[in-house]
């Protein structure tokens, strides 16, 4: 009887379910799923996850990655970048000039058009580069444009007359832009999203050139010059793109459409991946990284769905160079020596980035440090006794900050044992949540700190400019005039093999007073349908949509 | 009654207005600004953008201009981090979302916990009992990060049912609402059996019986009206979680709700959308709840009775 009615109970409970379950699915159209990357193929619209919800797309007033990947399709700017390793190549300008002393360019304009079929002329160029100059807009990369001759002085008020800034438009077709410096990678700089045109004739048509709330960047209102033109943008849902017909290559753009989607969560992308409804993910979550390279390996090349390249980027360590102990640069070298960075790759982060034994990294432009820092314990020792600290006796416990993120912890956790174990030092771990994190850092209220830097652009200067007495990131304490004087005189270099061995020098400054201790340069690491033809690793992943393209 | 309705809305004022002045006083004295990047800022750009946002003023100005603008014209003013959205404008596009998600969490609550206990409280501590109170039980330890990714593994990834996320088809709905219904069901569940079980044992429900109506009658009609008035109190704050979003159910499966600006206008500092989402809330919960007190009022006379 008991036994029974407990028989009765898990039937009955078990058939309600059931029946539930089979409602919902019924209701909603009984597994008819649609595998959007499946017909994307055949469609030619491709479905990227693209981290965040973009803040704007507005090329003056963001500051994200994942704005700037958009933006890659939208906009075109004088020069645009090389599929395969982002050197220049002719954007809207169809060639240029370049002065002897290297500080006057002169760019060719083709006969473009804007999205609203309008020609682009090179007052467009003057007018944009004006408006990125505005300081109500406050444009949080103005200083990419401080190189033109009197742009600095144009934008904090010094001068109010922009005909006096390095910009000029000759005639309709052909534009002059003065640099201060020679600055041998200006080329590269433009294709940094502050130096991109926009369409100020629309702009001014929703409200002021210098006003952040604008709607001009809205579907509908948006006018680029970029292959693709703004379709729809809904909140943090998915922003669409299609084909710009006005494009002056438009011939050779074979994607339809491009599905932006802001998938914040790592674990949802890769199953929405696995899912079929996205062509790339954003990233990939360090636990999901052995797996793949795993299955990857019984996958023939050309299947393979890991994609794992270097990235322009370095994560160190920076110490405050004011306090005692760290202020003796015998010592910050100690610490630089005692880390055994490749046991921290292969053990700690494991995703399969490369330790980093200098500050810029490798092939960055061509430019590959030739200073090392090596794991030498005995070396180590030695100097942290000679700083009067033998065996780490009597050095001050320091901490190490970082943000709030279980990577970093580990981190800073090896770290802190190697430290002990190696050099005898005791320090804490101190963790802060991102924005406190970052007061913190400026504040220079820390004693080291975890700082990740991802370049602007394709040149160490991108990196060694950090380190500078002017920089408003360096929050070190340290700074070196021979080291200044040398990247100054860097940027004045024409000639690329002595402005490298100038820069040579000044990284050997950093190398060897390290007011910082790199650790690993970074990569980026995510999964890419193999379909995506056309989608070359970069050193910035930056992918110029017009090479890209579906086929089965 | 009206004039019970109408001494709650006064009280809301006087609430809302402290809501607002303590959260704006928290929000100013945490650490770190909308403008602290990784990448500093530099100095003349951060001082152009505290001047365009009025954060150079005294942080009662700042209140007071905020609140001015919110008596006058309901504009909560611009987001910091979304440049060229207003608050209102995200408010109104995430909140539907979240509203359409949280109603049919509710009913998925609703339905499966209100069933399992009064099933489970017609026949106390027999199989009847056990079974869906050992569900209940489960679909409240296991939490909604849990629940929501296996839900995607078996029905997306496995079975090819639905979309593993997002919000773009009405089968995109299943997943998330079931994820988030199944732990308030849970809730529901228990405290229907609870409530179920304190009335069935009343002296007017033996009267019920003894007029000979049936059990259906006596359970549904006489019962039930009181055996739920737990759920009811429990439900008008819940119903304020349900409908303004859960950030876990909404990042698991990446939906356009208004739960994840909750969260991340905290973490980017955006003020005006950490005020517009913070009031938005307020107001939504001092309504539910006041439709819930009205709710239990018609479900139990005596306090229509001592009332008048």
């Amino acid at each position: 009887m008991r036994f029974n009615e407990t028989l009765k109970a898990l039937l009955g409970s078990f058939l309600l379910v059931c029946l539930f379950v089979f409602c919902l699915w019924a209701l909603s159209g009984g597994g008819n799923r649609k595998e959007r990357a499946d017909a994307g193929v055949v469609d030619q619209v491709l479905h990227l996850a693209n981290g965040t919800e973009p803040e704007d797309i507005d090329p003056h007033i963001t500051t994200g990655v994942s704005e700037h990947f958009i933006q890659l399709a939208l906009i075109e700017g004088l020069v645009a970048e090389d599929p395969k390793d982002l050197h220049p190549v002719p954007g809207v300008a169809k060639s240029w000039d370049i002065s002897e002393d290297g500080t006057v360019y002169t760019f060719y304009l083709r006969d473009a058009k804007w999205s609203n079929s309008e020609p682009i002329t090179a007052e467009d160029f003057v007018l944009s580069y004006k408006r990125a100059l505005a300081p109500r807009l406050a444009n949080e990369y103005a200083s990419m444009l401080f190189h033109a001759v009197n742009a600095r002085e144009y934008y904090n008020g010094e001068i109010t007359d922009f005909d006096q800034v390095g910009f000029k438009a000759i005639d309709d077709k052909t534009l002059e832009i003065r640099l201060n410096y020679s600055t041998p990678f200006f080329l590269s700089l433009l294709n940094h999203h502050s130096w991109y045109p926009v369409h100020v004739p629309t702009i001014l048509k929703y409200g002021a050139m210098d006003d952040r709330r604008n709607t001009w960047s809205r579907p509908g209102n948006f006018v680029g010059n970029g292959p693709f033109v703004l379709d729809e943008w809904k909140i943090n849902n998915v922003l669409t793109v299609r084909k710009n017909t006005n494009y002056w290559d438009v011939d050779n753009v074979r994607l339809e459409q491009i599905y932006f989607y802001p998938i914040e969560s790592l674990d949802t992308e890769e199953r929405a991946f696995r899912a079929g409804q996205i062509h790339k993910t954003n990233k990939l979550p360090l636990s999901k990284i052995p797996k793949y390279v795993e299955e990857d390996a019984k996958r023939p090349p050309g299947e393979k769905l890991l994609l794992n390249t270097p990235y322009l980027g370095t994560y160190h360590y920076m110490f405050n160079t004011s306090l005692p102990g760290l202020k003796d640069p015998r010592v910050r070298k100690a610490l630089n020596l005692a880390i055994d960075r490749e046991s921290i790759v292969k053990n700690v982060t494991k995703g399969g980035e490369a330790p980093a034994f200098s500050f810029v990294p490798p092939n960055c432009a061509g430019y590959n440090s030739i200073h090392r820092l090596d794991y030498n314990i005995a070396e180590a020792k030695r100097l942290l006794a000679e700083a009067g600290y033998p065996n780490g006796e009597g050095f001050p416990e320091y901490s190490i900050l970082y943000n709030t993120l279980e990577s970093h912890k580990t981190i800073a956790e090896a770290v802190q044992d190697m430290w002990k174990k190696n050099l005898g030092i005791n320090c804490k771990l101190e963790n802060q949540e991102w924005k406190v994190y970052l007061n913190s850092k400026t504040e220079g209220d820390f004693e080291m700190v975890r700082f990740g830097w991802i370049g602007d652009y394709v040149d160490p200067n991108t990196f060694l400019e950090l380190y500078t007495k002017e920089s408003g990131n360096n929050n070190s304490n340290w700074s070196s005039d021979e080291y200044d004087r040398l990247l100054i005189k860097a940027g004045k270099e024409n000639d690329q093999t002595k402005r490298y061995e100038i820069m040579q020098q000044a990284e050997k400054i950093l190398l060897e007073e390290l007011p910082i201790m790199p650790i690993y340069y970074y990569m980026s690491t995510y999964l890419v349908d193999p379909r995506v033809k056309g989608w070359h690793p970069t050193i910035l992943d930056h992918h110029p949509y017009k090479h890209v393209y579906l086929e089965e | 009654m009206l004039r019970f309705i109408a001494i709650r809305f006064a009280q809301a004022v006087p609430v809302l207005l402290i809501i607002s002045i303590v959260t704006f006083a928290m929000i100013k004295a945490v650490p770190g600004g909308p403008f602290d990047k990784e990448k500093k800022v530099p100095e003349e750009v951060e001082r152009a953008l505290n001047e365009y946002y009025h954060l150079d003023e005294t942080t009662a100005t700042q209140y007071w201009i905020w609140l001015k603008n919110v008596t006058t014209r309901g504009d909560f003013g611009p987001s910091m981090k979304y440049s060229n959205r207003s608050v209102n404008e995200i408010i109104a596009a995430s909140f539907p979302i979240s509203l359409q998600l949280g109603v049919m969490g509710i009913c998925i609550a609703l339905t499966l916990g209100l069933g399992a206990g009064i099933v489970a409280s017609i026949r106390p501590n027999s199989a009847w009992d056990y079974i869906p109170m050992s569900f209940a039980m489960i679909g409240i330890c296991v939490p909604r990060f849990v629940i929501g990714p296996l839900f995607m593994l078996m029905f997306a990834i496995n079975w090819e049912w639905y979309n593993a996320s997002g919000w773009f088809f009405w089968s995109d709905r299943v997943l998330p609402a079931l994820t988030l219904g199944i732990f308030y069901a849970a809730y529901v569940a228990r405290l229907t059996r609870g409530g179920m079980l304190e009335v069935l044992g009343q002296d007017y429900i033996r009267t019920a019986r003894a007029k000979g109506a049936s059990e259906m009658r006596v359970i549904l009609r006489h019962a039930l009206r009181g055996g739920i008035r737990p759920v009811v109190s429990y439900f008008g704050p819940a119903m304020a979680n349900l409908l303004a979003g859960s950030f876990i159910v909404e990042k698991i499966f990446s939906i356009p709700g208004l739960g994840t600006f909750f969260i991340t206008s905290i973490s980017n500092r955006d003020y005006p959308m950490i005020m517009g989402t913070v009031l938005f809330y307020s107001v939504l919960i001092i309504s539910l709840n006041l439709l819930a007190d009205i709710v239990l009022v018609w479900l139990n006379p005596k306090l229509r009775f001592n009332e008048s």
